[in-house]
């Protein structure tokens, strides 16, 4: 379930009182709901799921999540773990 | 795409699955709990990947496989009036009702109309006042935030042409149900990472603590879903039994407050049967009573349908985990995705789909390959 | 994309110009339906010459074999990014007789128009149609034209026909395909599905993704020069490249397999197939073509799709195989085989 993909905020706006944005898949631009994140602002990456962004992506952690594994892979090779 | 691409890495998957088998001394049983952890897992083959001790269940983390059969009926019903306009994700068109599916009642007259976002439907509500305007509410805790800001917008616009059809279910009472089944044989979990980024991890704590098992909490693309089989693993060889948040990126321990608060306003728990498992306690919502007036089960007052379902279908087996979709008689003979006997094969996200559309081909039918380079001559 | 019309060049001053939609009477075969082909389908599709208006065209043929091809075209929206159901209908058409390595040399096309169709909206289809064709190489040269109620045809649909000659040495088809063989793929797939699901109600979304709809005739000309013996080749169309591939496995009754990280997917296709929840391999084109070619040709292949605009992006993606014979396997990045498999009916997009 929940087929949620991350984008990246280009634009906010308020339509009646509802947060709104416009989030940019690698150029496929959708029309999004902000309301479930109201810190959220231009720049930043979301979650985005049925039309409504549900979280925030935190870049930080995204990288120390790389990060991690790419020194499993180093470790790996260095231990010439890989035929174990 | 940023923060997609760069987890599907074939390279760093491979030293993930290194580390996997490095890591693996004994047969470990592990559940991954989210269809789209499902999806991940048999589209790139992790499971062919993996050693052999190591086997993944696949979890009833499929709200449309596990929606009631009495539930699709009324769709159906509502689906089939002249007056309506039935607005649906694309997930719910195919499901089999006892005679019928929504793709059926559309050719046969019926309005029906998959949308990306209940918002769309309600857009469809304020644009067709002389219409009834009905979403099909399907979906864990990922996508009812979604469904109840629907609802809320539609009673703030006062569109009370705009009714939902209710099918919420959660995860976390399904862990329950499923560890606490006997029979049970699962002794790890991957939590599903955007019902989690919504809800938070702390619902797991308890019951990683009460059923001694690690529950893993994953994203969903390729090395998202091995860091969690690795973490899983590394627990149950250690002897551990605690909640952990591999998606870290997207997932915090307490989740999205403002989307929490939406769903307590508009929705509350109630028991709620899951087809093919039967009926679990507190594993649903409905729409608070504020909102009852917009629950279109009401609003069409449709009978509740009692039909029994087909003998032959093992779903809710598939769906605990007890059995593989290909060890059911009717896979791929009488049930396939062209004549499904049960939602499973139906749903993109269903086991049994999944696993007659990336169907393995047994060792005798591919002999063993050299590296895709060679394609390329 | 065609404009709307230039009035000025019609012929006729009147009484046409009186109608700004298409009634009934268009199809009726009476003076309304003449003065349509006269002052619109005509001009449009004859340059302007004269022509002697008959029930059949006729065209002179050499001896050998004919490509005959027909396609009904019921596109919804009627225009789209980067083109519109005209383009299709004659590039279409076009493409299916080039599947079997023969050049166009006549087309009909065949209209069912709604009823209120606003006439701007059918000559700039025109016009479309006229220019795809020129571009083509090839002249619609008969056709037919009926009106039905309002409500029925979605505006408009287009049936187009076309002939055109196989070359003698040329020998194009399914069943010649052999373990073996190279499958090449002319592009990167899935723009004009996600042109067109752009505008679609319920998941409109912006972007710059246009039809790839062409005509693929001439590429395929430079192909066949270059190694005449070309064993398979089909645009992928409806159900995309896994359609092409999954059909000629089963028609050959020999297996495919393919490199999944060998398939060109430009990055904003990528994206809406991720945001919707679809798979670019199902996705259609308009403008692709799928090569099965024996080893010994490949290099000229290949090079000739390089030297044309529409191959430039040409890469091998996989092999024929004798091997789980009527099955297609892919390689996935990972590195493990999975069975690819069309999918039932419309991929329809999803949460799950």
């Amino acid at each position: 379930m929940c087929l949620a993909v991350p984008g990246r905020i280009i634009e906010v706006w308020d339509d009646r009182g509802t947060p709104m944005a416009t989030i940019s898949f690698d150029g496929i631009e959708k029309e999004i709901c902000l309301v479930y994140l109201p810190a959220a602002a231009v720049g930043d990456y979301a979650i985005v799921h049925a039309g409504f962004a549900i979280s925030q992506v935190d870049e930080d952690q995204a990288r120390v999540t790389l990060q991690t594994f790419a020194e499993l892979g180093l470790l790996a090779d260095e231990l010439g773990s890989t035929e174990r | 795409m940023k923060y997609l691409d760069e987890f599907n890495d074939p390279e760093l998957a491979a030293s993930l699955l290194g580390e996997i088998a490095a890591v693996t001394t004994r047969p470990w049983t592990i559940m991954e709990v989210c269809g789209g952890q499902t999806h991940s897992i048999i589209r790139n083959g992790i499971d062919q990947l993996l050693p052999d001790t190591i086997e993944l269940v696949h979890g009833p983390g499929c709200p449309v496989c596990v929606t009631p059969l009495n539930i699709i009926d009324q769709a159906l019903s509502i689906a089939a009036r002249p007056e309506v306009i039935f607005c649906s994700f694309g997930d719910m068109l195919r499901v089999p009702g006892s005679t019928s599916d929504l793709l059926r009642v559309r050719s046969e007259g019926g309005d029906v109309r998959a949308v990306y976002s209940p918002l769309d439907a309600v857009k469809l509500a304020a644009e067709h006042p002389e219409r009834e305007v009905v979403f099909f509410a399907v979906g864990f805790e990922t996508t009812a935030p979604a469904n109840a800001m629907a609802v809320h917008l539609a009673e703030q616009r006062g569109l009370e042409n705009f009714s939902v059809l209710v099918s919420h279910v959660l995860v976390p009472p399904a862990i329950e149900a499923i560890a606490s089944s006997p029979g049970n044989r699962i002794d790890g979990f991957l939590a599903a990472g955007h019902v989690c980024s919504v809800m938070g991890t702390w619902q797991y704590g308890p019951l990683a603590a009460r059923f001694s098992v690690p529950i893993v909490v994953t994203g969903f693309e390729p090395l998202d879903v091995l860091d969690g089989i690795r973490r899983v693993v590394v627990q149950l060889e250690s002897g551990e039994a605690r909640v952990e948040n591999a998606y870290p990126r997207v997932v915090t321990e307490q989740g999205n407050a403002t989307a929490q608060q939406m769903l307590d306003e508009v929705f509350d728990v109630c028991d709620r049967n899951w087809r093919g498992i039967g009926e679990i306690p507190q594993s649903g919502w409905r729409l608070a009573d504020r909102y009852a007036r917009f629950d279109a089960a009401t609003r069409f007052a449709v009978d509740e349908i009692d039909t029994p379902e087909s003998g032959r279908c093992r779903s809710g087996d598939v769906l605990r985990g007890l059995i593989k979709p290909s060890e059911c008689a009717a896979f791929g003979v009488e049930c396939t995705p062209r004549t499904p006997l049960g939602a499973p094969m139906v749903s993109s996200e269903g086991a049994c789909a999944a696993y007659h559309q990336y169907r393995r081909l047994s060792v005798d039918e591919v002999p063993v390959r050299p590296p895709a380079d060679s394609i390329r001559g | 994309m065609a404009d709307a019309p230039d009035v000025g060049g019609w012929t006729c001053p009147v009484p046409l110009r009186g109608h700004d939609r298409i009634v009934m009477g268009h199809g009726g075969g009476g003076k309304l339906s003449s003065e349509l082909i006269e002052h619109l389908f005509v001009p449009a599709f004859n340059d302007g010459a004269a022509v002697e208006l008959h029930d059949a065209a006729t065209v002179p043929v050499t001896t050998g074999r004919l490509a005959f091809a027909t396609d009904s075209y019921v596109v919804r929206p009627l225009f789209f990014a980067g083109g519109c159901i005209g383009d299709l209908a004659v590039n279409g058409t076009v493409n299916d007789l080039a599947m079997s390595g023969a050049q166009p040399i006549a087309m009909s096309a065949g209209f069912i128009l709604e009823e209120g169709l606003p006439m701007a909206t059918l000559a700039a289809v025109v016009d479309a149609m006229a220019a795809a064709a020129t571009a083509a190489g090839v002249r619609i040269v008969t056709g037919d034209t009926k009106v039905v109620g309002v409500g029925q045809a979605d505006g408009m649909y287009v049936n187009t026909a076309g002939i055109g000659m196989i070359p003698e040495h040329v020998d194009i088809r399914p069943g010649r395909a052999r373990p073996g063989d190279v499958v090449i793929l002319s592009g990167p797939i899935g723009e004009h599905g996600v042109a067109v699901l752009s505008t679609r109600e319920g998941f409109e979304f912006g972007t710059d993704v246009r039809t790839d709809s062409a005509a693929l005739n001439g590429l395929v000309g430079d192909m066949i020069a270059a190694f005449a013996d070309i064993h398979v080749l089909r645009d992928a169309t409806r159900g995309g490249v896994t359609a092409v591939l999954c059909e000629i496995a089963a028609s050959a009754r020999l297996g495919i397999e393919f490199d999944e990280r060998a398939i060109p997917i430009p990055p904003a296709v990528a994206a809406a197939c991720s945001f919707l929840g679809l798979d670019a391999m199902h996705i259609a084109n308009e403008g692709k073509l799928v090569a099965f070619v024996p080893p010994e040709g490949v290099d000229d292949v290949m090079d000739a799709m390089h030297r044309h605009d529409l191959g430039r992006d040409a890469c091998v993606i996989g092999r024929v195989v004798a091997d789980h014979p009527g099955t297609v396997v892919a390689r996935t990045a990972l590195g493990a085989l999975r069975v690819v498999d069309v999918p039932l009916g419309e991929q329809l997009p999803r949460i799950c």
